[in-house]
């Protein structure tokens, strides 16, 4: 029955669009995202409110974020779009945004103005990065340590992650150079505004690499955002990188004996971009979706389910608590002033233009 | 067991050292759990050395001393490690003191025929142990996943409360997150909706194309047969990705029949070269006296050849459900996120989020193949024991 359905709903669509859909607005949506507590974050603070107020649309997620850029090129090429919303990272954005795969949009014609009015550009600001890029939040990617394997100092400079003297044992970072690289040179005497002059050239690359060999033995790789809180619940590693969200969820929400360690956090965002040669209908819809989940209130009801910065200025004030354990969710946004006493923005020119070169060179390092 | 061979006791040049040895392989295995292999390696071979001098020549009554080794050292296995450590301990302890006696009684010697070498012998039982740690190392990891699906915990890890066996460190809640999310749920519902109609399909082509290729007159039979086996071939990726563009330009790429056909062309082969294995035995003047009592051919197929070769068609069946229930490159590519299936569903848990959800489908998984196997095998017996082809 179901079967037959879908058969016959999707050979339709696919053979003549326009011809059977009555109505102007397609009923059916697939959200791409990341799986985990941050798409349950998305799935309650605007995907189930916005089809209880429309129970004719069904939603369907793909977990496909992570290999999104060549998910849509291959879609591309086969002229074949299914997807209609992909909530990727602003440098895939700026990518799929070059490659004309995302759609650009005009900010203060698609997204709502903020509930104090300010036009949607000046709410999201300098965030919006790129013209195809609907930022929906600041994430940061930072390190947590284990309370119980660091003694009686516990870590509070990113350059304790370098001191294998005061804090012997594994510690887990991200398998590409980006972060890594600036982290190790700002341990290295670099200072934090000449970071980027040094890594562009080839002796401040070596010299990055060479910092990170005095640590290689004792580092395990990760690659997936779940892999270190894993590895901290074990405890298998005194410390490790991942994203602020992943660690608020191993402190807070599953009570493990990890703190965070905020020192030299990287800021970076995360949004939706719509495919670009959506058909006539399936885009009335998901232009309809994304003016209601980037209102200045749902993506101030986010934070409630994880602790990432809305995007919107008008956003901030509205962050109340956790929806289950009632915490006050402010002190654990990244952009909370507290711990944002000393940051890093992820550049992203300096990466556009160096990162096929560098990792390049960290891949040859690791397999060394 | 009969005994073989006459035996006698041996000197202690020989079982001593044998079992020091196998007291360092533990001493390992136990002292790298706590991080010192060395310690353990030395420690294991000095402390098995003695005790097992100690219970063949100071003490006279085996039993005893076998009691009393397996008491002695699951009381030190308690004390050092709990209840898990006293298990461990105790089953050290039976194992060594019955590996000790059989060694020293030369009770090894008497399951064998007395013209044996010692080389021989030593291949006897190296070639059983070696057999069992192969046995050791495919099952355990499966085995380490069941508890781990109780945990009432949301990671991968023993818990301290578990390794205690204390009833809090364990729940249900991963299988009532399995039973409850719609996430699983329509996985769940998509692989059982997906493989028995990929498997119907697979079973019906694969079985008309070996019996097809079975006959001498059909014309490039190998070309054809090589073919129809690339799928098993061809590297899952190429076949994944050529199937992709050509499903996305007739419109099939994101559909359950999409899927199913995918699917179905990764089962053919597995039908195939099984029915073909069972019509090898198949004795073709059956067919032709059939046809001699008037079956017209499709007849004969069913009623005479069928039955005869059901048990190849059957495997072949299973083989290709397990391959579609099993398959993720190809539903990644062909599939959209409405045709998520159990595997998909588990590939994309496993990268976001470590949650033991997966674990708790995973067991179910292994319970329901057992049952499927089991019940097939049963099905097979009985068949065989009503066709007197078995003397059970």
């Amino acid at each position: 029955m179901k079967l037959t359905k879908i058969l016959l709903a999707s050979t339709s669509l696919t053979l003549a669009a326009g011809l059977v859909q009555a109505q102007e607005m397609a009923n059916d949506m697939t959200l791409v995202s990341w799986g985990g507590a941050y798409q349950s974050s998305q799935q309650n603070a605007y995907v189930a409110p916005y089809l209880e107020a429309n129970p004719d649309v069904t939603a369907v997620w793909d977990e496909s974020s992570a290999e999104a850029v060549a998910k849509l090129r291959a879609m591309n090429e086969a002229g074949n779009i299914t997807w209609d919303l992909v909530d990727v990272v602003a440098s895939d954005a700026i990518r799929l945004c070059d490659e004309g795969l995302a759609m650009e949009y005009d900010p203060d014609e698609l997204l709502a103005p903020g509930d104090d009015g300010t036009p949607a550009s000046d709410d999201f600001g300098d965030l919006i990065v790129s013209d195809c890029f609907i930022p929906q939040i600041v994430y940061s990617t930072t390190f947590g340590y284990r309370t119980d394997m660091v003694g009686d100092t516990p870590p509070t400079k990113i350059c304790d992650v370098f001191d294998l003297e005061t804090y012997p044992g594994k510690r887990s970072l991200e398998k590409r150079p980006i972060n890594n690289m600036e982290w190790a040179l700002l341990c290295d005497g670099v200072a934090k505004d000449e970071v980027y002059d040094v890594l562009g050239t080839p002796e401040g690359q070596e010299r990055a690499l060479a910092k990170l060999d005095t640590i290689k033995d004792e580092v395990i790789w990760w690659s997936a955002g779940a892999d270190t809180p894993q590895l901290l619940a074990d405890g298998e590693i005194v410390m490790g990188s991942t994203y602020n969200g992943r660690l608020f969820s191993v402190i807070e929400e599953q009570d493990q004996p990890v703190a965070m360690l905020w020192d030299a956090q990287v800021f970076d965002l995360d949004g939706w971009i719509i495919p670009a040669g959506l058909p006539e209908d399936r885009l009335a819809r998901v232009k309809d979706f994304v003016r209601f989940a980037t209102d200045t209130q749902r993506l101030a009801d986010q934070a409630k389910y994880i602790s990432y910065g809305p995007a919107r200025a008008s956003s901030a004030p509205l962050v109340g608590e956790h929806a289950e354990l009632g915490i006050k969710m402010a002190p654990h946004m990244p952009t909370d002033p507290e711990n944002a006493k000393n940051t890093f923005l992820y550049n992203y020119e300096f990466w556009a233009d160096y990162r096929d070169d560098i990792d390049a060179k960290f891949q040859a390092w690791l397999a060394k | 067991m009969v005994a073989l061979t006459p035996i006698s006791r041996t000197p202690v040049s020989f079982y001593v050292p044998v079992v020091a040895a196998a007291g360092a392989f533990a001493g390992l295995l136990v002292g790298t759990a706590q991080g010192q292999s060395l310690l353990g390696l030395v420690g294991g071979a000095v402390a098995l050395a003695i005790i097992a001098l100690v219970i063949t020549q100071l003490m006279d009554n085996e039993k005893a001393s076998r009691w009393g080794l397996t008491l002695l050292m699951l009381v030190g296995g308690f004390m050092i490690g709990g209840l898990p450590g006293g298990v461990i301990g105790g089953l050290f302890g039976w194992f060594f003191g019955w590996f000790t006696f059989w060694l020293f009684e030369g009770r090894y010697r008497a399951t064998v025929p007395p013209y044996l070498t010692p080389g021989q012998v030593l291949w006897h039982y190296g070639f059983r142990v070696i057999c069992g740690a192969i046995f050791i190392f495919l099952i355990t990891p499966i085995l380490v996943v069941m508890p781990l699906s109780f945990n009432a915990e949301d990671f991968f890890t023993f818990t301290p409360e578990m390794l205690r066996f204390d009833p809090d460190g364990y729940s249900l809640k991963h299988y009532r997150d399995f039973f409850t999310s719609s996430d699983w749920q329509q996985a769940l519902r998509n692989s059982i909706l997906i493989a028995p109609m990929a498997t119907l399909l697979s079973v019906s082509f694969g079985t008309l194309a070996a019996i097809g290729l079975s006959q001498p007159h059909v014309p490039f039979r190998r070309a054809i047969m090589a073919i129809l086996i690339s799928p098993m071939i061809v590297p899952l990726i190429i076949s994944a990705a050529g199937m992709y563009f050509f499903y996305s330009r007739i419109g099939l790429q994101g559909t359950y029949l999409g899927v199913v056909l995918a699917h179905a062309a990764l089962g053919i082969p597995f039908v195939i070269i099984t029915v073909t294995a069972t019509l090898v035995g198949f004795d073709t003047s059956l067919t032709r006296a059939a046809a001699n009592m008037g079956a017209n051919p499709v007849t004969t197929f069913f009623r005479v050849q069928m039955p005869l070769i059901l048990p190849g068609v059957i495997s072949g069946g299973l083989f290709a459900f397990i391959t579609s229930f099993d398959e993720v490159v190809v539903v990644l590519f062909v599939g959209s996120a409405g045709q998520k299936t159990l595997p998909w569903q588990m590939f994309t848990g496993l990268r976001e989020q470590i949650s033991p959800t997966i674990l708790a489908v995973a067991t179910i998984l292994v319970v329901i193949s057992i049952a499927l196997l089991t019940v097939v095998e049963l099905l097979r017996r009985r068949s065989e024991r009503l066709r007197g082809m078995s003397p059970g």
